[in-house]
């Protein structure tokens, strides 16, 4: 199943490379991962999106608590909680496609943030899975890039992970 | 006044109360030398080669519970370190390893002696600081101290780029350490411990298995009384070897591939498991498919993590294990209530058969020395009361199961890791520790030589290490894995060219003995127990063919061992 773990952690030199040799040491997933410092500037927050049973998962979260620089982390995925990742898209766009893309991006409530001639850059936000969805409504118009943010998430209502 | 950072390094080695620094000099720490050689509080110890540095750091800090410290230089000092590092973080002893570095300026540029010490530490290392800035030193040298010796210990590495030691700042040593992102469960849950004292109460064929945890948490007396007030068979894990007394009734033996056959059944056979500072190493499980079938387990560690790591337990408790043992004990005699008498007795019925099988029975009548009497003739000769290091193979597993170790700290061993070259120089850390007692380490042919520089270690200290070389010409317990599993196709395990030990250790200043009979064994002990201002070098000549029994193959299950 897959799971989108949040952490917060020290904002030191060194603390991403922790996490990501934890789990190609111990040989777990990682679908994506996301790091930026928070308001507080002695803390970055991470979040990590993998796969894995309950109990590789719970392992998982062990073995991240475990890492001195790891103030706190919460698994997402046990309680409801909003996701979003960003999508660059640049599309070659001529002739009649290009309204065609401009519509398609209205749909999905994205944005042309760049435009030359023959192309168009998209901006969109949302779950990967309808990044995913936007990415198969394009069909035929050809892509000449994808960057995508990864996953963040945060958690309805009350719950906030803070210190 | 200020200070350089090579002043403040020994300051805070002072004021951590450091005894001993294990180490070998170089370019980048040549600052932190120069003022070690202005004192005389922390006392430097020159071995041969950086790994034995950190060995004997960590079989100081084995023999004491304080951490081992060490010092080494950049580049191939911190690589040759590594090794010691991750046999310490593997059977989490407390070490704080400080590199060398080269200046900050030069970091990346791959300068002269150059390596990236805290990325190829990182997967060995409890954690990994690199210290900038001198005014962070000290406050850093506290943490990698508070970090190495608290909740589940381990080894802390500290990088110190050599322009770092030279730049000044005021001292002060910090009193303590708070981490918001550091702070090791010590308690035990009440409501959980409550549930497992219920399960221990009413169980009808209970087993205690316990581990080095026991030992790191100093909880071995809080043991004894809990399984002498419940009347538990217990057994060690190779790494809990001496929390629980071997020679008392209710120890069943050690555990595991090389455990006793009455351990392994009553661990197979058990309906109540309880695991204490221990970790279920595949070498302790067998084929965890088949592990404990028919037990509702009680786990206890001071680590989250290793519970529920490779098998599923029924009530989890997260605590230092001293603080779990004392409350339990507290339940259950305030409850008044007593384990199920009835039950028990027909279970050491069973247990009592199972042991009648004497599954270390060995046959020494032969002229040829057995490996298994040269350790029960240390054991006898020692009156169980030595410090015992070992290094790795079927040495290893002889001393684990002849010499009955009474007492926690005695048996000091890598365990985890499995490291070929640890005992002679753990053995100068717990010598260095404990003058005046009897340090012995027990090793074989082909381990002794992967760390035999440090003899000259021990000349110039003086220390009376007595080296039990169980020499039998054979890697040995490749060559039965070889003769088991490989059709006796001995690739490599043979060892050619061995050099004469006697005139060796008598190059290196040190007492050479070549006992070739068994008739001579005990003597030969004796005679090298009384001396005490060199180290002894045993060299007993025992049979090729012997090979450790019992045994749990590969794949099998606790219940289906190789007994001869």
């Amino acid at each position: 199943m897959r799971h989108i773990i949040s952490i917060l952690m020290e904002n030191e030199a060194g603390a991403l490379s922790r996490v990501a040799g934890l789990f190609s040491a111990r040989g777990y997933n990682i679908e994506s991962l996301t790091v930026a410092p928070t308001d507080d500037s002695s803390l970055s927050r991470m979040t990590l999106v993998t796969s894995g049973t309950n109990e590789i998962v719970e392992q998982i979260t062990k073995q991240l608590n475990k890492l001195v620089d790891v103030v706190k982390l919460v698994d997402m995925s046990e309680s409801v909680h909003i996701e979003r990742e960003m999508m660059l898209i640049k599309v070659r766009a001529v002739a009649d496609q290009r309204e065609e893309v401009k519509h398609l991006a209205d749909i999905f409530r994205g944005r042309i943030i760049d435009v030359t001639e023959h192309l168009y850059t998209i901006e969109l936000t949302g779950t990967g899975d309808k990044l995913d969805a936007f990415i198969q409504a394009v069909g035929s118009v050809p892509i000449l890039e994808v960057v995508r943010s990864g996953s963040i998430g945060i958690a309805r209502g009350e719950k906030a992970l803070q210190v | 006044m200020e200070l350089t950072g090579a002043e403040i390094f020994v300051h805070c080695l002072k004021d951590e109360g450091v005894e001993y620094l294990f180490g070998y000099p170089g370019g980048a720490v040549l600052h932190i030398y120069d003022e070690l050689y202005k004192q005389e509080a922390v006392k430097h110890i020159l071995v041969r080669h950086e790994q034995a540095a950190t060995h004997a750091a960590d079989g100081y800090a084995r023999a004491t519970g304080k951490p081992g410290v060490v010092l080494v230089t950049s580049g191939p000092g911190a690589t040759n370190a590594v090794t010691g590092i991750a046999t310490a973080y593997m059977d989490s002893i407390p070490l704080v390893v400080f590199t060398g570095q080269v200046p900050t300026s030069l970091i990346g540029n791959d300068a002269f002696q150059e390596v990236d010490a805290i990325g190829i530490t990182r997967p060995c290392v409890k954690h990994n600081f690199l210290v900038k800035d001198v005014t962070k030193l000290a406050e850093t040298i506290k943490k990698a101290f508070y970090i190495a010796m608290t909740g589940r210990p381990g080894p802390v590495v500290v990088d110190i780029p050599k322009d770092i030691t030279a730049h000044r700042t005021t001292y002060s040593y910090p009193k303590k350490v708070s981490m918001r992102s550091y702070e090791p469960v010590v308690k035990g849950h009440a409501g959980q411990i409550k549930k497992a004292v219920a399960m221990m109460l009413h169980a009808k064929r209970p087993m205690m298995y316990t581990g080095g945890g026991v030992v790191l948490d100093n909880a071995s007396k809080t043991l004894i009384d809990l399984v002498h007030t419940l009347g538990f068979p217990i057994t060690n894990t190779l790494m809990g070897l001496g929390a629980y007394p071997a020679t008392d009734k209710q120890f069943v033996g050690m555990l595991g591939m090389h455990g006793t056959y009455e351990a392994n059944l009553a661990m197979h056979n058990c309906d109540v498991l309880i695991a204490v500072g221990a970790r279920f190493d595949d070498r302790v499980t067998g084929n965890i498919e088949k592990f404990c079938p028919t037990a509702k387990i009680v786990h206890v560690d001071v680590d989250p993590a290793s519970i529920s790591k490779n098998v599923k337990v029924d009530v989890p408790i997260v605590g230092a294990v001293g603080n779990v043992l004392k409350e339990m004990l507290k339940q259950i005699k305030e409850s008044g209530a007593k384990p199920d008498a009835a039950a028990l007795k027909e279970w050491w019925k069973q247990i009592t058969e199972w042991r009648a099988m004497d599954c270390l029975k060995y046959d020494h009548t032969g002229t040829v020395i057995k490996p298994q009497y040269v350790v029960e003739s240390l054991y006898k000769v020692t009156k169980g009361d030595a410090y015992v290091t070992s290094d790795v193979g079927q040495h290893q597993m002889w001393a684990a199961q002849f010499y009955k170790f009474d007492k926690p700290r005695r048996w000091i061993n890598s365990g985890g890791l499995g490291t070929m070259g640890f005992g002679l120089p753990a053995a100068m850390g717990v010598q260095l520790a404990f003058p005046n007692a009897t340090v012995a380490c027990v090793t074989g042919e082909g381990s002794i030589q992967m760390n035999i520089q440090e003899l000259s270690t021990l000349r110039q200290y003086g220390l009376p290490v007595k080296i039990v070389n169980l020499n039998n010409r054979y890697l040995g317990m490749v060559r039965q894995w070889q003769e088991f599993f490989y059709q006796g196709r001995y690739a490599m395990s043979y060892m050619e060219s061995l050099p004469d030990f006697v005139k060796l250790a008598e190059s290196y200043g040190a007492v050479g003995m070549y006992i070739d009979k068994p008739q001579d064994v005990e003597g030969a002990l004796k005679e090298a127990m009384k001396i005490r201002d060199r180290a002894v070098f045993l060299d007993f000549i025992t049979d090729q063919q012997e090979n450790v029994y019992p045994m749990i193959p590969a794949g099998a299950g606790q219940n289906e061992m190789i007994l001869v």
